[in-house]
């Protein structure tokens, strides 16, 4: 359990940051909270030849809501994200998440840059940010792109993001007042990646549904954004013929691992369930 | 691969020595400082026997490199004790009420439930266990060790109202 060797470097900037990577090549990785990566390097799954580290860049940090957009620093901890109560009153279902994430010491270090650009499809992040439709603020030597969270995952730890390339915030716009939401995640014990898990947020007018958006955690190599499990529920009153299509329609998508949390039936009969619950509880919420 | 130059706090005496970039906060601890409060259980990021207090927050030392904890002002459960070796409030009521048995989890534990109380001094039953899930203990079943931490924190509690 002993890592491989490597550089260790510590810039003060996504500039420098960016050059560093540039010129040190392929062989280097940026950590975050390094509780994906570290454990990882512990198993020599993973055997950078420099790290990078980027816990000094002030500008990775910070969670700021500006004319109607939120914007998050890649370097916020799920803590930090629990504790905004900014955050709280405008977007509940990321702090539901994030209490939803393994451990009180992994939270104070983990960081929702690391949980949404690894590429691991047991993190909890990505299907959210698919369900706020949100973008990730990308950086390399050429500038400065933008990636659809829903663009962003192509198999399990194959991202869009390219080499030299740092994700340095998620953005997304502030949910409409009176959204209903709900985050429901089902596990083995507390702390454990997902069996299945759901996002759901959704607008009501009166008793229709106006506007919804699913997604799923770690029932295929990557997050699934349910955009037909999505459709079958906007326009109709949630009733059990609506929930049931919706149901069907997400477990369509799914391709699960088999492993220690279930065999492929298992988990997405679990995804189903996670969808007709999160839906009723994100329901109950909506005003 | 070049060593780098560590300093860092550790249980108020200042720490300075060169590392090897992979050598895990950890074994740090343990091997280079022979701070040997802090254990290894999993080494896969689960058990929280590794639990340290860095910069005022409960983390896994197995999960971190010396070098990202450079700067960082580390207490341990050595630390946590008086300098004249007298108990914590919480290490006695971990004694008193039977809160390890093994006391393999228990630096760990015990520096989480430290930390635990200082975010949320009156905790209840659900928010203990709540606050202690990133700590394993294969022995007790874990009731003992809610109680002492409750136990704890009505002392400290009753401690802080005399003083005032």
């Amino acid at each position: 359990m002993i890592p491989g060797s490597f550089d260790y470097h510590r810039p003060e900037s996504v500039d420098a940051a960016v050059s560093l990577l540039a010129s040190l090549g392929d062989e280097a990785r940026v950590v975050a909270g390094g509780h994906s990566l570290i454990p990882m390097m512990k198993l020599r799954m993973a055997v950078p030849e420099h790290l990078v580290d980027l816990q000094d860049i002030a500008d990775l940090k910070g969670i700021s809501i500006d004319d109607g957009t939120i914007t998050i620093g890649a370097m916020t901890t799920q803590a930090e994200l629990i504790a905004s109560e900014e955050l709280a009153a405008t977007c509940p279902i990321i702090r539901e998440t994030s209490l939803l994430i393994a451990d009180p010491q992994v939270r104070n270090v983990g960081t929702i840059g690391g949980n949404v650009a690894n590429g691991d499809p047991g993190n909890d992040m990505p299907a959210l940010m698919q369900a706020m439709n949100a973008a990730y603020i990308v950086q390399n030597s050429a500038g400065r792109r933008e990636v659809a969270a829903r663009e962003f995952y192509e198999a399990a730890f194959f991202t869009a993001l390219e080499d030299g390339e740092i994700l340095t915030a998620v953005q997304f716009a502030v949910p409409a007042s009176g959204h209903g939401h709900a985050y429901e995640k089902q596990k083995r014990k507390i702390g454990d990646y997902a069996t299945a898990a759901a996002a759901v947020l959704l607008t009501m007018n009166g008793g229709t549904c106006a506007t919804a958006s699913i997604a799923l955690t770690n029932v295929a190599n990557t997050p699934l954004y349910a955009e037909d499990a999505s459709a079958a529920i906007i326009g109709t009153s949630l009733d059990s013929a609506a929930l049931d299509a919706a149901v069907a329609a997400a477990k369509a998508i799914t391709d699960p691992a088999e492993d220690g949390r279930g065999p492929v039936e298992f988990r997405t009969h679990v995804a189903g369930v996670m969808v007709r619950r999160a839906i009723e509880k994100a329901a109950a919420r909506a005003s | 691969m070049s060593k780098i130059d560590v300093k860092m706090t550790v249980n108020g005496t200042e720490v300075e020595k060169a590392a090897d970039p992979r050598t895990l906060l950890i074994h740090f601890l343990r091997e280079e400082l022979d701070i040997t409060g802090p254990h290894i259980g999993c080494d896969t990021s689960h058990c929280g026997a590794c639990t340290v207090d860095l910069d005022g927050k409960s983390v896994k030392s197995c999960t971190m490199f010396v070098g990202q904890a450079n700067g960082a002002e580390v207490t341990t459960i050595e630390g946590i004790s008086g300098d004249d070796g007298s108990l914590h409030v919480l290490q006695d009521a971990f004694r008193e009420h039977h809160g390890l048995q093994c006391g393999f989890c228990t630096p760990g534990m015990i520096t989480r439930a430290y930390r635990l109380l200082q975010e949320n001094p009156d905790p209840t039953d659900e928010e203990i266990r709540f606050g202690i899930a990133g700590n394993l203990c294969r022995c007790t079943g874990y009731q003992n060790i809610v109680k002492a931490i409750r136990v704890a924190a009505q002392q400290l509690n009753s401690a802080q109202e005399a003083a005032e």
